[in-house]
């Protein structure tokens, strides 16, 4: 399996995840952002970081960056595209995925694990998890998911909420939602479910002596759904 | 020509940075603000000397990468 990392000017996580993708069997390359040319890949990452400084909104300049039309052009012919973290604000400002991410409801930066449920699993990135809660890592300023009533309407009605911030359980409240997103959604998907954005970082999950392993499961079971 | 355009949040959104700034105007004694919006003033120098053009120009830009319209709204407020 193929896949492709880009990494735009002020991305920090694209090497993290070079190593995750690699240690799970991807056959992974680095791409600059001023590259027109994807290559061929099976998944494209959008890695997390502080593109363009973060300048104007997260993710709005990243989103006009010569290798996006190859990406765009990849996504809406079916292909497999994953932003995270500040991946997952370049994907909502092409408007692949609905709604914005704003400023986190307290107004600081969060850096904690967190408990996410997952909401779906009839998609090539949660088919077979073989669990309902996954303990990932978040680390942000601009996760306050939020979309306009009919964009929610449209997600729900088609079941696009990925996953929720929820406790260890699975129980989905508000006082496990960290940063005020509506319903507590933590990703989303478009609606062919081939593009998934979402705030949580698995690629730092992958190694108990570092953090815990419920991004190795993600990246085994991904990888799986791919072949 | 210079045009100057704003961006504000739309009503319905949440704006905490607002809400702070007002929370610290009212420690400051000003005891009468009902509520603070923030939002973000933009100054082009566009090579362009027909008004009408230079504002349409401007309006391109604010659709398509000034203002992310699920969440803001933008007003080009003038030309100099």
């Amino acid at each position: 399996m193929k896949s492709s990392v880009i990494t735009f000017p002020g991305s920090n996580c694209d090497r993290d995840m070079d190593v995750a993708l690699k240690k799970f069997g991807f056959k992974n390359k680095m791409v600059w952002h001023a590259d027109t040319e994807l290559p061929k890949s099976d998944l494209v990452v959008l890695p997390g970081g502080f593109s363009y400084g973060d300048y104007l909104r997260c993710g709005s300049m990243a989103s006009k960056s010569n290798i996006m039309h190859s990406v765009i052009n990849f996504a809406n012919s079916g292909g497999m595209v994953m932003g995270i973290c500040n991946g997952f604000q370049i994907l909502v400002e092409t408007g692949l995925v609905p709604g914005v991410l704003l400023r986190n409801k307290y107004l600081e930066f969060i850096c904690k694990n967190v408990f996410v449920k997952i909401n779906d699993k009839q998609n090539k990135y949660f088919k077979n998890v073989d669990t309902k809660v996954l303990e990932f890592h978040i680390a942000h300023n601009e996760g306050n998911y939020f979309c306009t009533n009919d964009q929610l309407k449209e997600i729900e009605d088609n079941n696009l909420i990925a996953i929720k911030y929820c406790d260890e359980n699975g129980k989905i409240e508000e006082q496990y939602n960290p940063n005020g997103s509506i319903k507590n959604i933590a990703g989303v998907f478009n609606k062919k479910k081939n593009v998934l954005g979402m705030m949580p970082h698995p690629e730092r999950m992958i190694d108990t002596s570092l953090s815990g392993e419920d991004g190795s499961l993600f990246f085994k079971n991904l990888i799986n759904n791919l072949r | 020509m210079k045009i100057s355009a704003i961006i504000t949040l739309k009503k319905d959104v949440l704006d905490p940075q607002g809400k702070v700034i007002q929370q610290a105007l009212d420690g400051m004694g000003y005891k009468n603000v009902e509520e603070v919006r923030q939002g973000k003033y933009f100054e082009i120098d566009v090579k362009e000397n027909d008004p009408n053009k230079a504002k349409e120009i401007v309006e391109e830009m604010c659709k398509k990468l000034l203002a992310n319209l699920v969440i803001e709204n933008y007003k080009i407020i003038g030309t100099q």
